[in-house]
């Protein structure tokens, strides 16, 4: 440490650490909600540990103070081990991740947990932050100014590892995430056509659910045709451009289709077809979505109040405190306590990325970004997948889930970005 | 390639005025939009999921919330005699929950269950059609045995469960036409606003009185309102039970049946078809109901009880066919006793009017003493007299046109004969209930034209004979009517509700329009059927044992084979504790059959045992054996 603890302290910034504070906060009074039985005893009243122990709201007490410790330890080291270790995090990760897959006891059909006595973790979980910082170094070595294939190449390997390892350790949802880098690497200066594209893929996927393929091939070529000739004076010139774009669109639709029906396996095809329509899997994916919009549906305006909730209470809702604790928030908060929760995570988005956008390095505002991207894509598909808008996806909401595995990521993840924030004065220009 | 980085060179970058950096940093912008623009998406999902669409609500409402309803315990029924014959006793159903079994065993199950594979499989199906996560029973009602089997097994077949419930079960082989049965509401039902209460797979009481007692012998059902999880797994009681309502027990039934007399009785018309009805003519209370022939009541309970049903139901001697209420017959010469009372209660007779024998107007039985009284001529059941007589009360000369004379004079009799409750329900606490006929002149104006038709055309009626249809309840309660001299009470199984007495109509006396003291002109006749020289119910006698029966013989002709015996009476003819009626169906004569078989039960009923065997003996076989004799 190269400064006073004070003058280290006041560098922090704890705007963010408030707002993680209060989402830590909110998130346990939702998960001792969501594992409340009434008939059980509040509180910690004359139960013993054993019994304590029992109670996910308990054991999530035990996380956050374990994740304390850790923030505190991240903070306090050398904001330039990060840096450094990058890769030696992510070769640690990828090296867990293999071994997992290897020795894991199947657990609910995924063998993606590592097991060191009574502690289970999940490395899927780790893998965010260090290659995060991984790929965060690698870009601050590359120049971004020249086309450089084999730095790309080498990036997207990168990039793929991880959530390639997790798929074969059949958690999809959380190898999904890394999709989220695309964000970090768009604001670096990757071509925003691979966004675009992108999004086109995930609407077509969902009008080819809803419409026949030859009706959405006509359909598109109308709309192009008439774009074309409406703009016919300009675009006449640009004909076989205008050719490749139809017929880009239109091989999409057919790779789409591929993609839906042969690549994809059958549950994963009945988690993107109850989006549109719950009742194509009553009693699997769909129940648990009807369920999740009971819950937060039930809830109104103002929620039904604090341990009120029924939804929520009687597993109704599936995994209730971990992946779907957001349906308690609306149950119990209603549509004011889901609105402060939406503020919540825009206020630490918008602060991280003001938090990004002042590191002097281009590794620290990757990483900012890197983070920024991870949060947003944890909750928009969590929060999507318990109102219906996103496919059911077994990813928690960061902060509020319970889950040692999950606090403690998102905790690394934002702490050394804090750590790397607090040093930003020192921090040279690479 | 995954990434395409933009070159600052490219005309994209140099659309800008400012440097590549600065351009990169404006996407920052970009990045907060999409942010926002999701943030906005979910604000507006949610406020139209939690705010705009009540429909959530609802269906959380019917999430958490279960009613739970406690069926009580159903009434029991007993006899006269305090004898339960009635009782309920828990039954077995193999439940399954089709979302717990694992690794089943289907071969090993079927072993267990004695039950064909295929059986099952389609069982199964069924069951998870109906429910994946909910119980539903697989297989109903379980034998002791199959109970036995699968029990100690049970725990290699998660899934599968045992429920007990409570089903009907019999201390007696007989009274099966009155106590009807009990069985699972049909969709039909459940649809009529009368049974709200009930849910699908309830029991109820489907005919005799398990039906026409039903709300009494259910007792109220308890509700409990609980919170439960989608699997039905219970979480306890709503607001502490603020809202649930215990069930009640049922009200036990204190039928006036006489066990024995019942037993006795089915057995004396084992192999005939016919039926016995015996009334306490004192309080209107139904001693015996016999119809034959019969069934045991156990038939229609427990396992296989569809199959069996079906089997009564396609049986062609009928044993479902609940003959003393539902079976009408001509009475025959039992009529004949109405008939002359209601002459008497005109006026235009006198218990001494004498008749010819005159074999001119309509055949006599047989030869006999001139009827020179009415008890001569009930005696010896002479058709001419009682043709005279019935002649004389229709043609009253009330109008010079002798057709139009008989339309009234038929009017008047059938408003007389109607106060004996014929020709309508007499409304016993048994549903089904037939009225029987009594013809009007507008009948035969229908069939004949108005004064197409004039005495000779329904002279028949004077002795019970053709368009006239009574029941044998009707008939026993003719005997009770005479027994009480003018009145009876409605004719009940059912002479105490729980601590209760009977229901409250069948406390009251109906009058008929024929003053007592005619009915003490009848009745020296009608034990001179009995206990006469020569009357034609001498094998009724129970003069041995001092007992005088009051009895009258009948002879029913039937265009579709021999005639019915019939024979109605009541004893002590001095102070009757009995009134019957004896129907054998093609037992010809009815002194022959009809008459021994209702001393039988007389004798039985009042003696407590019977000493005349020999005429138990006489009664064996079925109804043809009569017909040689004759
Ligand atoms: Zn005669």
């Amino acid at each position: 440490m190269s400064s006073s603890p004070a003058r280290y302290s006041r560098s922090l910034d704890w705007v963010t650490i408030g707002i993680y504070a209060l989402m830590v906060g909110l998130g346990w009074l939702n998960v001792y909600a969501a594992s409340y039985s009434p008939d059980a005893p509040l509180g910690f009243a004359g139960q013993s540990f054993q019994e304590l122990m029992a109670n996910n709201w308990f054991k999530q007490i035990i996380w956050i103070g374990t994740a304390v410790v850790l923030m505190v330890i991240l903070v306090v080291v050398d904001y330039k081990a990060y840096d450094t270790f990058a890769y030696v995090f992510y070769a640690v990760v990828v090296l867990l991740l293999l071994v997992t897959l290897f020795i894991a006891r199947p657990i609910a059909g995924s063998r993606s947990w590592l097991e060191l006595g009574p502690v289970r973790l999940q490395p899927a979980e780790f893998a965010k932050f260090a290659t995060a910082l991984a790929v965060s170094r690698f870009m601050a070595g590359i120049n971004l100014r020249h086309q450089n294939w084999r730095d790309q190449a080498v990036l997207a390997g990168m990039t793929l590892l991880p959530p390639l390892l997790i798929i074969a350790s059949n958690e999809t949802g959380q190898a999904l995430v890394f999709g989220a880098f695309l964000l970090a690497y768009f604001r670096e200066g990757m071509s925003p056509l691979i966004l675009i594209v992108l999004a086109a893929a995930g609407v077509i996927l969902i009008l080819a659910l809803l419409i026949p393929k030859l009706w959405l091939i006509g359909g598109i070529t109308l709309i192009l045709g008439g774009v074309f000739l409406v703009n016919s004076r300009v675009m006449r010139h640009h004909l076989p451009l205008a050719l490749s774009v139809w017929a880009v669109v239109v091989g999409m639709v057919f790779g789409v289709d591929f993609f839906f029906n042969q690549v994809l396996q059958p549950h994963q095809r009945k988690r993107i077809e109850v989006l549109i329509n719950p009742s194509a899997d009553p009693l699997g994916v769909g129940w648990n979505v009807t369920q999740s919009k009971i819950a937060i549906g039930s809830g109104g305006l103002m929620g039904k109040g604090f341990l009120e909730g029924t939804q929520t209470k009687f597993d109704f809702v599936p995994e209730q405190s971990t992946d779907f604790i957001f349906c308690t928030v609306g149950e119990e908060w209603g549509w004011m306590g889901s609105i402060v929760v939406i503020i919540l995570f825009m206020a630490l988005l918008m602060r991280l990325v003001y938090v990004a956008e002042r590191q002097k390095s281009v590794f620290g505002r990757t990483y900012g970004y890197c983070v920024a991207s991870i949060f947003f894509f944890h909750f928009a598909v969590n929060v999507g997948m318990t109102i219906g808008l996103a496919p059911v996806v077994g990813i928690p909401l960061p902060l509020f889930s319970y889950g040692g595995s999950s606090l403690w990521s998102f905790t690394i993840l934002l702490f050394i970005m804090l750590a790397i924030d607090a040093y930003r004065k020192q921090d040279l220009v690479r | 390639m995954l990434c395409t980085f933009v070159d600052p060179d490219t005309r994209l970058g140099a659309f800008y005025p400012v440097s590549f950096v600065q351009y990169l940093e404006g996407r920052k912008y970009v990045v907060q939009t999409i942010f926002v623009v999701v943030a906005l998406l979910f604000a507006a999902r949610l406020f139209y999921i939690q705010v705009l669409d009540g429909s959530y609500k609802l269906a959380a409402d019917r999430n958490s919330l279960q009613r739970i309803v406690q069926v009580p315990y159903r009434g029991l029924i007993f006899d006269r005699n305090g004898k339960l014959i009635v009782q309920n006793t828990p039954v077995y159903d193999l439940m399954v929950v089709p979302r717990e079994i694992k690794q089943l065993d289907t071969v090993r199950l079927c072993e267990l269950l004695q039950m064909p594979v295929e059986e099952f499989r389609l069982a199964l199906t069924a069951a998870k059609t109906y429910s994946r996560v909910k119980a539903s029973p697989l297989i109903q009602n379980l034998s002791t045995p199959e109970l036995a089997a699968i029990q100690d097994n049970l725990i290699d077949f998660p899934g599968f469960s045992i429920r007990a419930h409570m089903a009907r079960s019999y201390k007696t082989e007989n009274l099966a036409h009155a106590l009807g049965y009990v069985g699972a509401i049909t969709p039909k039902l459940l649809e009529s606003p009368k049974y709200a209460k009930y849910i699908a797979g309830d029991n109820l009481g489907i005919t005799g009185l398990e039906s026409f007692y039903e709300k009494t012998l259910m007792g109220r059902r308890g509700v409990q309102y609980r919170m439960v999880n989608v699997r039905g797994i219970e979480k306890g009681a709503f607001r502490d039970g603020e809202y649930d309502t215990l069930s009640v027990a049922g009200l036990d039934l204190h039928t006036s049946i006489d066990s024995e007399l019942q037993q006795y009785g089915e057995m004396l018309m084992a192999q005939k078809r016919g039926s016995i009805v015996a009334l306490d003519p004192k309080t209107g209370e139904i001693l015996a109901f016999v119809s034959a022939p019969n069934f045991e009541p156990a038939r229609l309970s427990g396992k296989g009880m569809g199959n069996r049903y079906m089997d009564l139901l396609n049986n062609p001697e009928r044993p479902l066919f609940n003959r003393p209420l539902m079976a009408t017959y001509p009475p025959g010469s039992v009529f004949k006793l109405v008939n002359e009372l209601v002459a008497l209660q005109m006026g235009v007779v006198t218990p001494y009017t004498s008749f010819p024998c005159n074999q001119r107007l309509v055949k006599c039985t047989h030869r006999h003493e001139p009827p020179t009284n009415v008890g001569i001529a009930i005696k010896q059941s002479c058709n001419p007299y009682f043709y005279q007589v019935m002649r004389t009360a229709i043609m009253r000369g009330r109008s010079s046109n002798p057709k139009e004379d008989a339309r009234l004079g038929l009017a008047e009799w059938r408003r007389q004969v109607m106060s004996f409750g014929l020709g309508q329900q007499l409304g016993v606490d048994l549903g089904s209930e037939r009225k029987g006929s009594i013809p009007s002149p507008e009948l035969y104006d229908k069939m004949y034209g108005r004064h197409g038709w004039n005495f000779r055309t329904i002279y028949s009626l004077s002795i019970g004979q053709g368009e006239i249809g009574i029941t044998g309840l009707q008939m026993a309660n003719i005997m009770a009517i005479i027994a009480n001299r003018g009145y009876y009470y409605t004719p009940h199984f059912v002479r105490g509700i729980g601590q209760g007495g009977p229901l409250p109509e069948y406390r009251e006396r109906h009058y008929t329009n024929i003053d007592p003291q005619h009915f003490d002109a009848i009745i020296p006749g009608m034990q001179a059927v009995v206990e006469g020289r020569g009357g034609t119910g001498n094998l009724a006698s129970l003069a041995q044992f001092g007992i005088s029966v009051a009895g009258k013989t009948g002879t029913v002709q039937n265009a579709h084979g021999p005639d019915h015996a019939t024979f109605a009476a009541f004893a002590p003819a001095e102070d009757p504790q009995i009134a019957i009626a004896v129907f054998i169906e093609n037992a010809g004569f009815g002194g022959t059959s009809a008459a021994p078989m209702a001393s039988l039960m007389i004798e039985k009923y009042l003696r407590r045992k019977v000493e005349r065997t020999q005429w138990e003996t006489w009664l064996e076989g079925d109804a043809s054996k009569f017909i040689r004799k004759r």
